[in-house]
């Protein structure tokens, strides 16, 4: 087929235009992919139509459509946060493609086409050659080995009752469960963002586990089946049941080849009495070259709802990538007794940005949270932790222990905290502990008296303020982030 | 083994260092005392390649090698190997770790095989036993929250295991009482060897009670000014610093 009308672009959002896109979207089937990418893709734009569009192609029910359109609207309303400590220039949401088929990216064919210094990354971080295929975005054979993984992998979780699969395949199977949960964290309209990917969002993960269960292995978005490319706009939704526990991790320290330059993520998590769930991320997105350009603007929100009374719900990441990181993982601690936990490493070098931090909120008596941040800026990285911890008036007995340490490596980077302290209950115990640090030449001489290089001794440093997160982390993951730290630094020194 | 000429050197616009000789032969000990200020520091830091110091005339060769063209890394794995005075703190970072990945480094540069957890361990317990220490110390991070003794003979377990040709030892004994001081000089006396020169740096002749030098060298405004045996520290605990210093000067 040809390109796209212009007329089809800037439709109504009427029910009619709603075929008119699905022949848009459907056609390249039809016709063996002549013109595989601009026939696989929604033209860029985005209004009614495109929304009902994306929902529409994806088989959605009529509920999810409206929840689409709802949200939709009142984006529409919404401005683009500006309060971050971050910079750069307007976006276009006009100019950007809110449907691709992932099946039919057009990507590199064989590890030839692939980007050498990616490649190397690769080889640094140790990964085998079949999975640096994957995550350079060839296709690969389905000889490959974690298609028998992933089967046994399946197979353990159904015994265990635990649901775990793509958001599309639950709006499908487990409608009433995403109906009860979805956007009870995160509500559409809680800020622009949220907004947009409430009403675009492609795919994601949907992870229930059922009560009194222990899910039996980390889940990983490694491993997970049917959603080879979630797109920009991710969506992930984990409910604990009574009593239960999940340990979920997101990312990989491998970068990651993608050409959408925004991401805005949502992700909920929902714990009920006595449910324990651990989040963790590792994000290595590209950062743009020497200048900045080209990088991810990563901007996601995630919260977790420790509804239920003595749930608890940690979050732990390591943030290396994006040009451009606007994230704070937080955690409302409704029932009594809960437990919220933030342990965080971002890394800025180059010319990233980073705005993160985390929100505890406490509703429920004798709730407690602990934020333990580190920040590490080298070369013209910039970086802010802001926090925030709210006591409400009936939060009887909470408490909190924050500690928030900066790094600055050389003479242009910089660091900035922004701690945010509501307290309505005065029986509250609130601790605020804060650092900044240079990596002095004292400790860089004396790791060199004894035969360590300089990058060595500057990521052997580094990895020994990280300490702290990165025993939150499980062990192979742990493993991986120390190395990919080193990684991010090399050459970030003199 | 170590071989230093006309040693010049300065510390901004001063020239603290004004043309030093030393020559250590294999497994000699060799004492350099001086008043406060007359270079000893200086001396050791710029032998182990420390910035923020300008050499400006002289050599100083290390089997044959020239220090001044090496980094500290590389004057490291050479077989160069400083006792601080003031060992310095590396928050979070393993002591374990850090001497695995210093002794691997070295053996690396060396083309030799770097040693894996079991074969590290094993030499590690070796060493302990050789100073009298326990591996109290070994699982906290380097030096963070050491006691000043604690510092001083993790320097000393430091050496045991990166087995340098030539240790330079940088005032070890100042701030330790007679028990540390003892245990410290003690884990010394049990590293020296034919093969094993060693230069101790101190103010004072008390250490050298304990660990006992072939040669006494004092150190006066950037000079060796005098040169002598072990009686020479005695001599100098009896009259000080000042009638050496005075009389060079007069």
């Amino acid at each position: 087929m040809s390109a796209i009308p212009a007329e089809a672009i800037t439709a109504e959002s009427k029910a009619d235009t709603v075929g008119q896109y699905d022949d848009l979207v459907n056609a390249g089937y039809e016709h063996g992919f002549v013109t595989e990418i601009e026939s696989d893709t929604l033209p860029p734009g985005l209004d009614e139509g495109v929304v009902r569009a994306i929902s529409a192609r994806k088989g959605e029910p009529e509920w999810m459509t409206e929840w689409r359109l709802a949200a939709y609207r009142k984006w529409l309303e919404m401005p683009t946060p500006t309060w971050a400590a971050v910079h750069y220039p307007p976006i276009d949401y006009q100019a950007i493609s809110y449907f691709s088929a992932p099946k039919k990216k057009e990507g590199p064919k064989s590890l030839d086409e692939v980007d050498p210094i990616l490649l190397e990354t690769y080889q640094k971080l140790g990964i085998p050659i079949e999975e640096q295929k994957a995550l350079a975005g060839i296709a690969v054979d389905a000889v490959f080995d974690s298609v028998s993984v992933a089967t046994t992998f399946r197979e353990k979780l159904h015994e265990a009752g635990v649901i775990f699969c793509s958001i599309s395949e639950a709006v499908q199977d487990y409608p009433e469960l995403v109906q009860k949960y979805l956007g009870t964290v995160v509500p559409p309209t809680d800020n622009f963002y949220t907004g947009l990917n409430s009403a675009v969002f492609t795919d994601g993960t949907f992870v229930y586990v059922p009560k009194n269960t222990r899910c039996p292995m980390e889940l990983s978005t490694y491993f997970r089946i049917n959603t080879p490319n979630t797109g920009q706009f991710e969506r992930t939704l984990i409910v604990a049941d009574e009593g239960s526990y999940v340990s979920y991790l997101e990312g990989c320290t491998a970068p990651q080849r993608d050409e959408n330059q925004l991401h805005a993520a949502v992700v909920e998590l929902i714990a009920l009495d006595d449910a324990e769930i651990k989040y963790s991320t590792v994000q290595n997105w590209y950062p743009g070259d020497e200048n900045g350009k080209g990088g991810i603007y990563n901007f996601v929100t995630k919260r977790g709802d420790c509804r239920g009374h003595r749930s608890k719900i940690s979050w732990t990441q390591v943030e290396t990538g994006s040009a451009i990181t606007w994230k704070y993982p937080s955690c409302i601690l409704r029932g009594d007794d809960s437990v919220g936990e933030f342990y965080s490493v971002a890394v800025t070098k180059g010319r990233q940005q980073a705005d993160t931090g985390t929100k505890m909120i406490h509703l429920g008596k004798n709730t407690s949270s602990t934020i333990v941040s580190k920040g590490i800026s080298a070369q013209h990285g910039q970086q802010a932790y802001r926090g925030l911890v709210r006591i409400a008036a009936r939060a009887e007995g909470a408490r909190n222990h924050t500690q928030c340490d900066s790094l600055l490596i050389g003479d242009k980077s910089s660091a900035h905290t922004f701690p945010y302290i509501e307290v309505k209950n005065s029986s509250a115990k609130m601790e605020h502990e804060a650092t900044t640090s240079k990596i002095s030449d004292d400790q860089l001489f004396y790791c060199r008296a004894r035969g360590l290089s300089e990058e060595d001794a500057v990521s052997m440093i580094v990895n020994g303020f990280c300490k702290e997160v990165f025993n939150e982390l499980p062990m192979e993951f742990a493993v991986e982030a120390q190395k990919l730290l080193s990684i991010s630094l090399e050459g970030a020194v003199g | 083994m170590l071989s230093v000429k006309g040693l010049k050197a300065n510390v901004g616009d001063k020239e603290i260092l004004r043309g030093l000789d030393l020559e250590v032969a294999p497994g000699e000990v060799h004492a350099i005392m001086g008043p406060n200020g007359s270079g000893k520091s200086t001396f050791a830091h710029v032998l182990s390649g420390r910035e923020g110091y300008e050499v400006t005339a002289g050599s100083a060769m290390l089997d044959g090698t020239d220090l001044f063209e090496l980094d500290p890394e590389e004057r490291a794995r050479l077989g160069l190997f400083l006792a601080f005075q003031y060992p310095v703190e590396l928050p979070g970072v393993n002591n374990m770790y850090f001497l695995k990945a210093a002794l691997n480094a070295i053996r690396k540069s060396r083309g030799e095989d770097e040693f894996d957890a079991v074969s590290f361990m094993r030499l590690m317990k070796e060493k302990l036993k050789v100073l009298h220490l326990d591996d109290s110390l070994l699982k906290r991070p380097v030096n963070f929250g050491f006691s000043g003794g604690e510092k001083k003979r993790n320097e000393i377990f430091q050496m045991a295991m990166l087995e340098p040709k030539l240790a330079i030892l940088d005032e070890t004994d100042s701030g330790l009482d007679i028990d540390a001081l003892r245990i410290v000089a003690d884990g010394v006396n049990a590293l020296r060897s034919p093969e094993r020169s060693m230069i101790v740096v101190t103010h004072y002749q008390r250490l050298l009670d304990y660990i006992e030098p072939d040669y006494v060298h004092v150190l006066a405004k950037g000079q060796i000014i005098r040169s002598g045996g072990k009686e020479l520290a005695l001599e100098l605990e009896e009259k000080g610093y000042g009638w050496i210093v005075d009389g060079e000067a007069a």
